[in-house]
């Protein structure tokens, strides 16, 4: 074939859609793609397979009994979420908790961020084609983890822990034990994990300059947590405005250099680390004391809004609270992480071939139940 | 900068501005949204990310509610519109803040506010042709759960 002939040659474009039954993507997010060869040209997200209208239900319940339905939000770190609800519902009421309480808040809330990197890193190998050995050694590890939370309050997966107040049960010498344990046996794994995935060549030209997302893109479009500090803006609530006794404890922030795929997992990577030496200083130093505040079941804060978001393993959760004169919420709305990481996407994604996407989103780590609500 | 000197800056640029009594939350009047966000988004404050865009329906009006951050100068202001049930129109930041693009659909679909100027204004969280605004009050589906009695 020569030049003149190849001119000739057209292709039309098409449109698939990708989901919203699809291994890669998730869960049920619906992608449609327009495609021109294997090329992206136009990608637009559907979501809403999932909503479950928890602002709506937040209005018809007492401010204590929306707190297990922050578990279905982000379900993989649901500690987190039960944390950052109960914390605005504190705000709103100015309620003090125990030194403690704080404690056990901070460990908790670091073992479900490791629990959640190690799924986010288990499936992103998996989603690139290391099939089943990462995933599986993740979830050994992650493992550990739900059977110290199982012991602690009874779940394995929606835990239902955080108590506006405190939290329900107080740690006992078995699960002290449990945790020092653990971060010995962590360590050494994610070392591993070095070895076995980081650095690995086919790993490294499957997403390595890969959905390249720019300091200002990351900004601009509020991308928080993990995908904003792998584009190099180092920014982390537990540093920049500390909650609970965050500020006590000494632990670097990670940041990526590029913002690529690769990026991404590897700030999850670091960030396993430094939650590691988090729970080892509040393990030690854990003081003495209650676990909860003795409050009644039914609040009735005086009619005022405030907002409050925490650092959670996707990015900042948010709450926007505005109570009147009653035991109901009058307004409650959730800004999740994944919601804005997954609308900068489209944009990531235009140019790159089919199986880029899914590398992209797997990076992203975007979990359906809190984008839908 | 503290809460009430950003607060001070913006109303000393604009008159029109005014602050919520008790709070240092900023009541911007609908019309002067997007002189107002370019002069924000810009330095010397450079709030350049906006975090959360929503909605409260008080009944007698709905109020609009921007979540700002400022990520290099570390502070935050809350910017407030009021709109009267009869005109539910508001001019769209999408074109300032990328971010708004998504939030602004969301504020749609839940309580009917229409952002003029937005890109691509579809319902985003209930299906497509969804009738009524369920965050509205006046709101009412067959299948709602009642309160439960306390």
């Amino acid at each position: 074939m020569d030049a003149t002939q190849t001119k000739d040659i057209y292709t039309e474009e098409f449109l698939i859609n990708m989901g919203p039954q699809h291994p890669s993507t998730h869960g049920v997010l619906s992608l449609e793609l327009t495609l021109d060869g294997e090329t992206i040209v136009e990608c637009t997200p559907h979501i809403g397979y999932l909503h479950r209208s928890m602002e709506k239900i937040a209005e018809n319940r007492t401010y204590t009994q929306f707190i297990p339905f922050t578990d279905r939000l982000d379900y993989v770190a649901s500690m987190n979420n039960n944390l950052g609800y109960v914390m605005v519902v504190e705000k709103l009421l100015k309620l003090e908790i125990s030194e403690r309480a704080k404690y056990i808040r901070v460990i908790i809330a670091e073992l479900n961020r490791i629990a959640s990197h190690l799924i986010a890193i288990g499936t992103f190998a998996q989603d690139l084609g290391a099939f089943a050995t990462p995933l599986f050694y993740c979830f050994r590890e992650r493992e550990k983890i739900v059977e110290i939370f199982d012991q602690l309050c009874g779940n394995r997966l929606t835990y239902n822990y955080m108590r506006i107040g405190g939290v329900l049960t107080d740690f006992s010498r078995d699960i002290e034990e449990k945790i020092k344990k653990f971060i010995k046996y962590m360590r050494p794994k994610v070392d591993d994990y070095d070895w076995l995935l980081t650095y690995n060549a086919i790993f490294l030209a499957r997403s390595k300059h890969i959905g390249v997302l720019s300091k200002e893109m990351a900004v601009n479009y509020s991308i928080t947590g993990p995908n904003l500090r792998a584009s190099g803006v180092k920014w982390d609530l537990r540093k920049d405005e500390p909650y609970l006794a965050y500020d006590k404890f000494e632990f670097d922030v990670p940041v990526g250099k590029n913002g690529d795929a690769w990026d991404r997992y590897k700030v999850r990577i670091e960030e396993i680390r430094q939650s590691l030496r988090i729970i080892e200083q509040a393990i030690e130093a854990l003081p003495q004391g209650d676990v909860a505040v003795k409050v009644g079941r039914i609040h009735k804060p005086s009619p005022s809004e405030t907002y409050f978001r925490t650092e959670n393993p996707r990015g900042e959760l948010g709450f926007y609270i505005v109570s009147d004169d009653s035991v109901y919420p009058y307004r409650l709305k959730i800004r999740s992480p994944s919601f804005s990481n997954l609308a900068v996407l489209p944009e990531l994604v235009r140019g790159l071939k089919v199986a880029d996407i899914v590398c992209v989103l797997g990076s992203f780590d975007i979990l359906m139940g809190e984008i839908d609500r | 900068m503290r809460p009430d000197e950003i607060s001070a800056a913006i109303r000393a640029k604009f008159p029109q501005v005014k602050e919520e009594a008790g709070t240092n939350y900023i009541i911007v009047p609908k019309e002067s949204i997007l002189e107002v966000s370019e002069y924000i988004k810009n330095p010397p404050l450079s709030f350049d990310n906006l975090h959360c865009i929503t909605g409260i329906d008080r009944k007698e009006k709905i109020e609009v509610i921007y979540t700002l951050y400022s990520i290099g100068e570390h502070y935050g202001v809350t910017i407030k519109i009021n709109l009267t049930s009869e005109d539910l129109n508001i001019a769209s930041v999408s074109a300032i803040w990328k971010s708004a693009n998504w939030l602004e659909r969301e504020v749609y679909d839940l309580f009917g506010v229409i952002f003029s100027g937005h890109p691509d204004l579809r319902r985003i969280l209930n299906p497509y042709d969804w009738q009524g605004y369920p965050l509205r009050k006046d709101y009412s589906n067959p299948q709602l759960i009642a309160k439960p009695r306390l």
